[in-house]
């Protein structure tokens, strides 16, 4: 059997009706990072982890659409150890698994939290999807859209549920802006103007590997949970 | 007043209780060459149906039949002790009929899944009954009960589910074309509805039934084989 997924150790760590809304949601801050396939979601999981690992206990769920990649990437470059990574199959459709049909990942993330007690942070990554993919509120208390500037820098002004509705949209690979001819500026602007005073943040996970920007969004996503809950 | 709403709900695949991730052996069996076509895939739904379908809808009608009693009567104080000892007796009726054990983790993560919605949809004391992680059967004919469904509806719902999955597995794997797909599981119909009659007969004259371990047993060796090749692969898109 397969070490990934695996729910024999799995033990509920809390009543059985805890999970009866968003609001009453104990455990760890569950943050969705979705976008399209390329755009940077495992390289932004993978900073995040690395910057965030020694402030919070953390861990990571992905949902590759085939195989294990994601989750070997994270292993392979020993950004978590093993037991903090669960990979989820989605049954060929990574956008059902995410909003339609959250079971597999409500499993992965529950998994977590019971081989972990004092788990802070989750990420759940998204296989990757289209402009249309957005996670469910069960699944995730915020979500991060990562698109990328070598998509084209139209895409913000395509829209759709991802760049629209996201908590926080990342326009990620700065850096090839002047290469493949994209206007950043139309980019922030067409962002700003479709998503209603959410933030957008314009980064080069290149240029800047920790993710600075990222993570300094989520510490403060983190504090506001804790303080909610005073 | 016949109820049968709740059954739609029960059999419909926007249910989230985690289906659409596993593929009842299809993917493996369309690695191996097994499933191929429309004709194929029939064969193997039929396949499927008369034997991990008629045991799945032998035990969702026993946990249903044992269920209702306190769904019926809800000041029965120790009936939820009594439940739990019959529920638990049909969670272990279902390991013995499930040599798998890539089997035996598909069916109790669709039970967990099956659980967390259900006692949601339809909140009910009956469901602290079930023992952690039950065979999806158990989950499902709990679900029914609570549900204020029949023993019979039970056994269409656990039957149906044994069809419908694979074959919404094989449409997505093998690109087929879905009004095709749909006219093979129109075309099991009938025989969803005899295996959920053949699990749920009249009652004896005397009002005696038979015990939990009369409920059929049919074995698949290759579905079984299917479930534990599959499960040690890495590049699957089902959990099983």
């Amino acid at each position: 059997m397969p070490p990934d997924h695996n729910l024999d150790d799995y033990v509920d760590p809390y009543p059985a009706d805890h999970r009866d809304s968003p609001e009453a949601r104990r455990g760890p801050l569950r943050v969705g990072l979705g976008g399209p396939v390329g755009s940077g979601k495992t390289a932004l999981a993978a900073a995040l982890c690395r910057t965030l690992g020694a402030e919070y206990d953390l861990a990571v769920v992905t949902n590759d659409i085939y195989t294990t990649e994601d989750a070997d990437f994270l292993r392979r470059n020993a950004v978590l150890p093993d037991d903090r990574i669960e990979a989820v199959q989605t049954g060929c459709c990574p956008h059902t698994a995410i909003r339609d049909d959250i079971t597999a990942n409500l499993d992965a993330v529950e998994l977590l939290e019971s081989r972990h007690r004092g788990l802070e942070l989750v990420f759940v990554e998204s296989g990757g999807d289209n402009l249309t993919a957005s996670f469910s509120y069960g699944l995730v208390d915020v979500q991060v859209f990562v698109v990328d500037v070598a998509g084209g820098d139209k895409v913000p002004r395509k829209g759709g549920p991802g760049v629209t509705g996201a908590d926080l949209l990342v326009v990620n690979k700065t850096d090839l802006a002047p290469m493949v001819g994209a206007d950043l500026g139309v980019m922030r602007r067409d962002s700003d103007a479709v998503r209603g005073g959410k933030p957008t943040l314009l980064i080069s996970l290149r240029e800047d590997p920790a993710a600075t920007e990222v993570a300094a969004w989520v510490r403060g996503r983190v504090r506001a949970r804790a303080a909610q809950r005073v | 007043m016949a109820v049968t709403a709740a059954l739609l709900t029960l059999a419909d695949s926007r249910l989230p209780a985690g289906g659409h991730t596993h593929s009842g052996g299809v993917e493996q069996a369309v690695a191996a060459g097994v499933v191929t076509d429309p004709h194929t895939l029939e064969t193997f739904l039929r396949r499927r149906l008369g034997t991990s379908g008629l045991v799945a809808a032998g035990l969702a009608a026993a946990a249903c039949r044992s269920a209702t009693t306190v769904v019926a009567d809800p000041t029965a104080g120790p009936a939820g002790a009594a439940l739990a000892v019959l529920l638990t007796g049909l969670d272990a009726e279902a390991d013995a009929r499930t040599p798998s054990p890539a089997l035996r983790q598909a069916s109790r993560q669709q039970g967990r899944g099956l659980v967390r919605v259900g006692r949601r949809a339809w909140p009910h004391r009956a469901w602290q009954a079930l023992p952690d992680r039950p065979h999806h059967p158990v989950a499902l004919g709990v679900a029914a009960a609570v549900g204020r469904l029949g023993a019979r509806d039970a056994a269409t719902a656990a039957a149906y589910l044994s069809v419908t999955g694979p074959a919404t597995a094989a449409q997505r794997l093998l690109a087929m074309d879905p009004i095709t797909v749909a006219s093979v599981t129109a075309r099991l119909s009938p025989d969803v509805d005899t295996v959920a009659a053949v699990v749920t007969p009249a009652p004896a004259p005397d009002g005696s039934a038979v015990g939990p371990c009369w409920l059929p047993a049919d074995t698949d060796p290759l579905l079984d084989l299917l479930a534990e090749v599959h499960a040690d692969r890495k590049d699957r898109f089902f959990a099983s």
